[in-house]
């Protein structure tokens, strides 16, 4: 059915059916637009900075402007010393979700951040990050984190529970904040586009009308390519945030 | 109760959470421009905490949307 809505995040294999020790590794169109983003970003990058000329042309330009961007991101909310440590595995992620958003925007195409999976994989990442670097360069004393300073004892057993059940629901957001915008994004694309047929159908008066939906479904396109290139961006935001709170954990 | 009944009716319940995003969207851009009125060279500098501000609290208007489109249209 051609109007299904939910049609578009089906997974299909690919490749003939592969498990590899109880691992179900067929290759998918999920698959292929992963490795395909992230083979572009990387390919653009080492392309374009191959000549490394000290006045930079065009497509060298755009390359040392994301760097810079992301770099300029990483120093703002984690410091010298989040840059020194975690500027590649931000740069990765922002790259890898912007290049999976933005495939996704063409029609046909898949979005691999539509798959809550993929996302909730990459948010377990930052978070098990966070609790590694976390205990390891700062050991019990990275549980001062839990335990804001000047603040009076009879409120401070009830802000610890707060302070810890938030600190444990941060894959969660994570992960769903990226999937829900993208998932919703493109189903909002797909119902309204869906009223324009059926509208047309119905009548030389409603068909008339049909252009509202039309205009609408261009108008929520323009704001989908801003919400990928934005969640992208606070998905890596909010990496550095984390990842700063393990590197300085007092409040 | 028919359950597509309640499954329509459930949709448009989640749907109102929209409005909660609504609120707080209009919030943040209302205080951003109050902020930005008063002290215009200073505006720029927190265009990113403004774009951040927004993303993080429309995205949970997003999810209700996406509770209420799954209710529609996932079987």
């Amino acid at each position: 059915m051609s109007n299904d809505p939910i049609h578009q995040f089906h997974i299909n294999p690919w490749s003939p059916p592969l498990h590899l020790g109880g691992i179900d590794a067929t290759f998918t169109n999920a698959s292929f637009f992963m490795v395909a983003g992230a083979t572009i970003a990387a390919g653009y990058l080492a392309w374009a900075m191959a000549p490394a000329a000290l006045v930079p042309g065009r497509s060298q330009s755009v390359a040392e402007l994301g760097y810079n961007f992301i770099h300029g991101m990483v120093k703002d909310t984690a410091g010298e010393e989040g840059v020194k440590r975690f500027f590649p595995l931000v740069m990765t992620l922002f790259l890898f979700i912007f290049m999976a958003n933005m495939l996704g925007m063409f029609p046909y195409w898949f979005a691999p951040t539509s798959q809550i999976i993929v996302t909730a994989s990459m948010a377990i990442l930052v978070f098990a990050t966070v609790l590694i670097v976390g205990f390891a360069k700062n050991g019990p004393k990275f549980l001062k984190l839990f335990v804001p300073s000047g603040v009076p004892w009879y409120i401070l057993w009830f802000v610890i529970i707060i302070e810890v059940i938030s600190f444990f629901s941060r894959p969660l957001s994570h992960a769903l904040r990226l999937w829900a915008n993208v998932f919703a994004g493109h189903l909002l694309l797909k119902v309204i586009a869906g009223f324009v047929p059926v509208m047309v159908g119905a009548g030389a008066l409603l068909g008339i009308a049909s252009l509202i939906p039309l205009g609408m479904t261009v108008a929520i396109y323009a704001l989908e390519f801003l919400v990928a290139f934005l969640q992208a961006y606070v998905f890596a935001m909010l990496t550095c945030i984390y990842l700063n709170d393990a590197l300085h954990p007092g409040h | 109760m028919d359950a597509n009944a309640a499954k329509l009716i459930g949709a448009g319940i989640a749907a109102i959470g929209m409005g909660g995003a609504g609120i707080g969207v209009g919030i943040i851009f209302g205080n951003f421009l109050q902020g930005a009125l008063r002290n215009p060279t200073e505006a720029p500098k927190q265009f990113g905490n403004l774009i951040f501000g927004f993303a993080v609290t429309e995205a949970l208007g997003i999810f209700s949307l996406a509770v209420a489109l799954i209710l529609l249209y996932a079987k």
